[in-house]
């Protein structure tokens, strides 16, 4: 499918509307959902943290380097991107399985358009630019998430929250986030984009594809999660 | 296993041409072949002499460009309007401006009399309607052949005439060669200039509409006659 999918658009303008189109769909509609669970885990993450360290002597800015460490490292780039395979992939794969049994590929086929790459390259495009956008607001929503929590409940001042955020911070951190996020994005389109444009049936087989490719988005997603973190972060 | 036999048949020009037979017996595997969306393990398809077969996906593409279908279930997308829809092969395969696109689709609805829909999005259209939406955007690219698989499949009896007749007119009025795959007796009456009749995967009669109400052919007889109307019909004629 990628081999169809990566070749020349049949009409670069109207390539890079599909592209513009999918941001807004698969990204800017995710952004709500993203919202609310970052700030609510950034605000778990934050009293978890805190509940769990009551040793005066590791100092208080701690919570904030962990709250930090844990939303930067793995929560926003992988959770997110687990939870966006499930609701991006199967939207991926039930608007191409629909489009499959209702003859509409057939459709682009048969006026000669290229549909793998008119239906599938602009999806997975379109995603892997738009993710690492979603994960750096994520991350910004979780950290901010955790500064409320802290404030609210008393359990951290501003002061301490805000230096262990900035504690021993590496830029590298953000890089190896968004490698991930890139990696991911592509595997939650690619993967979703399959089960859907190869789907056989009808409804029925529809709603079996996007099962499928929630869960083989996520298996894969978790498999290149441990290999980017083995090559990456172990010298 | 071989699902079409020996089939070898020649669809006229400015004629609607019919492939009927009962359900199962290849029509639409036969449509699929002929349109390239399967490839065929034996024999040719020619296009006015062009091989379809034996040509390269690029040179298949400017066949596909001279070809219109009208799929069973319309196959609009539903993410585009009723205007958008018809103008999207246009704005694929044409130097139009955006305002020479919006006239020619304009005039091709107009042409399947759909007026006012133009914002309208398929799901919100009628079966019947987005039939003719179809054959609208089948016909943008003014296109040399055109594939109708059970064009009135779905539709009242009525509306399926409307819809049998708009392509007869289309096929007369752009000198288009027509494919109508269908298991409907009425719209072989109606239409039916030149017929092909499968049977079990081979081209097992040809005809016209008059010769198939008389024909011996047991299997055609079958197929014609099925229904105790037109048995009643036939024995008052005889």
């Amino acid at each position: 499918m990628l081999g169809g999918a990566f070749s020349r658009p049949d009409k670069l303008k109207v390539f890079w509307k599909r592209c513009v189109d999918e941001v807004m769909n698969l990204g800017v509609n995710s952004m709500g959902i993203v919202f609310i669970i970052s700030i609510f885990m950034g605000m778990v993450i934050t009293i978890q943290t805190a509940s769990n360290i009551d040793s005066e002597l590791i100092p208080k800015y701690t919570v904030g380097f962990t709250a930090r460490q844990t939303i930067v490292l793995e929560f926003s780039p992988t959770i997110i991107s687990l939870i966006l395979a499930g609701i991006v992939g199967s939207r991926i794969s039930s608007e191409l399985g629909s489009m499959r049994v209702t003859e509409q590929i057939d459709a682009l086929e048969i006026m000669g358009v290229n549909s793998k790459n008119y239906l599938v390259l602009p999806k997975i495009l379109g995603f892997m630019f738009i993710l690492p956008f979603i994960i750096i607001y994520s991350m910004v929503l979780g950290l901010f998430g955790g500064w409320v929590v802290g404030m609210a409940s008393g359990i951290i001042s501003s002061a301490d929250y805000i230096y262990g955020l900035q504690y021993w911070f590496e830029p590298f951190s953000i890089f190896y986030a968004l490698i991930k996020t890139v990696l991911f994005a592509f595997i939650i389109a690619s993967v979703s984009s399959y089960y859907g444009y190869y789907v056989k049936g009808g409804s029925l087989e529809v709603g079996k594809a996007s099962t499928k490719a929630v869960i083989w988005s996520s298996i894969a997603i978790l498999f290149v999660n441990y290999l980017v973190t083995q090559l990456l972060l172990i010298d | 296993m071989s699902i079409l036999k020996d089939i070898s048949f020649k669809f006229d020009t400015g004629k609607t041409n019919l492939v009927i037979g009962q359900s199962g017996s290849g029509k639409s595997v036969l449509t699929k072949c002929i349109v390239g969306l399967h490839d065929v393990d034996h024999g040719q398809v020619l296009y006015d002499g062009r091989d379809m077969q034996s040509m390269s996906n690029r040179k298949r593409k400017t066949i596909f460009k001279e070809i219109g279908m009208l799929f069973q279930g319309s196959a609009l997308f539903d993410s585009m309007t009723v205007e958008e829809n018809v103008i999207f092969p246009l704005s694929m395969f044409s130097n139009m401006t955006r305002d020479e696109m919006r006239d020619r689709a304009n005039f091709c609805l107009k042409r399947v009399e759909i007026f006012n829909k133009n914002n309208l999005y398929p799901s919100e259209t009628s079966g019947g309607m987005q039939k003719r939406i179809a054959i609208a955007r089948a016909i943008a690219l003014n296109p040399r052949y055109l594939f109708c698989d059970e064009p009135n499949s779905g539709l009242d009896p009525k509306t399926a005439i409307v819809i049998d007749n708009l392509i007869q007119d289309i096929t007369k009025e752009y000198d288009m060669t027509t494919v109508v795959i269908t298991h409907d007796m009425n719209s072989v009456l109606e239409i039916g200039e030149n017929i092909m009749f499968l049977y079990e995967g081979e081209n097992y009669w040809q005809g016209d509409r008059k010769s198939i109400v008389s024909t011996e052919s047991k299997a055609v007889n079958d197929f014609v006659y099925a229904s105790k109307f037109m048995r009643d019909f036939k024995k008052r004629m005889v």
